[in-house]
């Protein structure tokens, strides 16, 4: 058995991709804005990443409301990636973020190729930013509108043009989604046209409807479903790639609430995890999830959160004994 | 805080677990009081709360968001935060069910509070329902400022009324409507109201109610001359800007239509910007509206 250690002892800072973090809490994309609003709860730079929510190339409006519906343990929103544009973001957003400390990782997302490659070259060419999240659920213009993420060739097609225009030394994550056959064929097509790493799970499509006026609830008819509800789904996610893809650094996503569920995460093998939909419930739970997985590390005798990632794919007996040859171990 | 963007929260809003002092039954709705300390030195009339329902475990995410009727800066009890509701579902349910001493997790005060005239003009003040929570606070600071204050309230029913005696105490004149003539005109508040507005030769018609209503109320305003502020209710997830489903149809300075957030840039907007028939839509002259069709 471990034995738990001083939290003061822990050492929550993380490589991923390459990416020195202090520490493995990030902000999921479109549950922070660009993390100013958040800034009145909790310092930004607190937190081991702010991810932007998916900027595009023109001002979007985004769906007709209602745009949200909550539903048992989530929600399910249709928002319709409504935002500012490439241009007032980097005008406005990026520099405050950069400004504030925050190490911004920003989220793009376009209807077709080119709208990639324009958004690739100018956030990557932006100072401050840590690492580019590519949000390839959206519709492909030029493929009858199906999502890019549920198609290997096309999801591919779009992390090749994100990574040929993003420097070298800036990571890209490519954002999938749940709503595919086999994940880790995506998964496998990303990495080789250039990813970095993966973020993931991205919302699950769903439905629901009013008992009033008998039609669905959203406007947008269809939303993606987020928060605790689907928490084993997305563990069930980081648990497929991780054991085809151990050496992928992977950001875990989808209703983390807690400590104990970041800490969930990381035994799946997910190197760094992002709080979500529960920000809507909790505003402070991003800074409120640090503090709690550096005492859920502390308890196991963990001091580092390095030395969890993956540790569920091995066997209980042979997990003890890795921990206790572990070198950074405090007695 | 820095930055230059568009950005710019009216006060740094408070979370808090808050200590419940007390949930009584007025009417059809509930009203509840908060020890919320710091809350009241933020507060102007306008502003909302959000608050969590269901305890830490809750399968209900979302806060639900209410105009905040009342604070107190100390006293006895360190300050306070009281709020109107209805109950229509588990989550305002699990609220009107709390005892006192139990925590509510409480953000507050959140949005843009109503515009208060420079010059002491005669206001007029309607509430549809328990929208008119708001407004008794607004009526504080109005006369304290010189300003004549007339309030008009109305429901469905009696039961549905909210403040009727108080409005007594603070308004100048006031005037009730119930659709089923239970007390007051029957009718609504829109039957009564431009006859007040013309008649007090308002400079201003403050409002809080249904989206209808509003909607009503802002072109009786515009018709009389007269501005109108009108505090909005729409379906909120977060309350604090950044889940971006509590939008609506703004139109801006620059004469440009944005879909804006009812949190941070309302919930309280000037009546004639606001594009009331094309609620529950993206008008496609707004900033970034599809250009073909679209999903």
């Amino acid at each position: 058995m471990s034995v738990s250690v001083d939290p003061d002892a822990v050492d929550l800072q993380v490589e991923v991709a390459g990416r020195r973090l202090p520490n493995p809490v990030m902000v999921a994309s479109g549950c922070a804005a660009a993390g100013r609003e958040l800034q009145a709860f909790f310092d930004v730079a607190d937190l081991g990443a702010v991810v932007t929510k998916s900027i595009m190339v023109d001002p979007r409006a985004g769906r007709p409301t209602p745009r949200m519906a909550e539903t048992p343990s989530g929600m399910l929103n249709s928002i319709g990636l409504q935002g500012p544009g490439i241009d007032a973001f980097l005008a406005t957003d990026l520099p405050w973020l950069v400004s504030s400390g925050a190490r911004p990782i920003v989220s793009i997302a376009g209807s077709a190729l080119g709208e990639y490659a324009e958004l690739a070259r100018r956030v990557g060419h932006s100072p401050g930013v840590v690492a580019v999240e590519v949000n390839i659920s959206c519709p492909n213009v030029n493929n009858r509108g199906l999502v890019f993420a549920c198609d290997p060739y096309q999801a591919a097609k779009v992390l090749a043009v994100v990574r040929r225009d993003v420097p070298r030394d800036i990571p890209v994550f490519a954002k999938l989604s749940p709503d595919v056959t086999d994940l880790v064929t995506v998964a496998e097509a990303v990495m080789d046209a250039g990813a970095s790493g993966l973020a993931m799970i991205n919302t699950l499509l769903g439905i629901a409807m009013d008992p009033l006026t008998l039609r669905p609830v959203l406007g947008g008819v269809t939303g993606g479903l987020s928060g605790p509800a689907i928490r084993p789904v997305a563990l069930r996610c980081v648990w497929q790639v991780h054991q085809a893809m151990p050496e992928v650094p992977i950001l875990g996503i989808g209703g983390v609430r807690t400590g104990a569920d970041a800490l969930e995460f990381l035994l799946a093998g997910a190197s760094a995890v992002q709080v979500g939909t529960v920000i809507f419930s909790d505003p402070s739970a991003p800074v409120r999830v640090i503090t709690e997985l550096r005492s859920e590390l502390a308890t196991r005798g963990f001091t580092s959160p390095a030395q969890v990632v993956g540790l569920a794919h091995t066997p209980a007996a042979q997990a003890s004994a890795a921990h206790d040859l572990d070198p950074l171990r405090v007695t | 805080m820095t930055g230059s963007g568009p950005l710019v929260l009216s006060a740094a809003p408070l979370q808090q677990r808050a200590e419940v002092l007390t949930v009584k039954r007025i009417g059809a709705y509930h009203h509840l009081t908060l020890v919320a300390p710091g809350v009241a030195e933020r507060f102007r009339p306008g502003h909302f709360a959000a608050l969590a329902v269901g305890g830490p475990d809750t399968a209900l995410l979302l806060r639900r968001a209410f105009s905040i009727y009342r604070v107190k800066s100390s006293g006895v009890y360190g300050g306070t935060v009281e709020v109107v509701f209805a109950v229509t579902g588990p989550g305002t349910a699990w609220l009107a069910a709390r005892a006192p001493h139990e925590r509510v997790d409480v953000v507050a005060p959140l949005g843009r509070p109503f515009a208060l005239p420079k010059e002491p003009v005669p206001c007029v003040l309607v509430g549809g329902g328990y929208g008119s929570a708001p407004l008794f606070s607004l009526a504080e600071r109005l006369r304290e400022r010189g300003c004549g204050v007339h309030i008009v309230l109305g429901a469905g029913c009696e039961q549905r009324l909210f403040g009727t005696r108080e409005a007594k105490r603070s308004a100048g004149s006031v005037l009730v409507t119930t659709e089923d003539g239970s007390v007051g005109t029957r009718g609504r508040v829109t039957d009564v109201l431009p006859e007040l507005v013309t008649g007090t030769g308002a400079g201003v018609v403050y409002a809080c109610g249904p989206m209808g209503m509003l909607a009503a109320v802002a072109e009786i305003a515009e018709s009389a001359g007269a501005w109108s502020q009108c505090a909005v209710e729409e379906a909120m997830a977060c309350g604090i800007g950044v889940c971006m489903t509590c939008v609506l149809p703004v139109v801006g300075e620059d004469g440009r239509t944005r879909m804006v957030r009812s949190c941070v840039e309302g919930p309280v907007f000037r009546g004639d910007r606001v594009r009331w028939s094309a609620l529950g839509s993206v008008p496609a002259d707004a900033l970034g509206a599809p250009r073909w069709g679209g999903p």
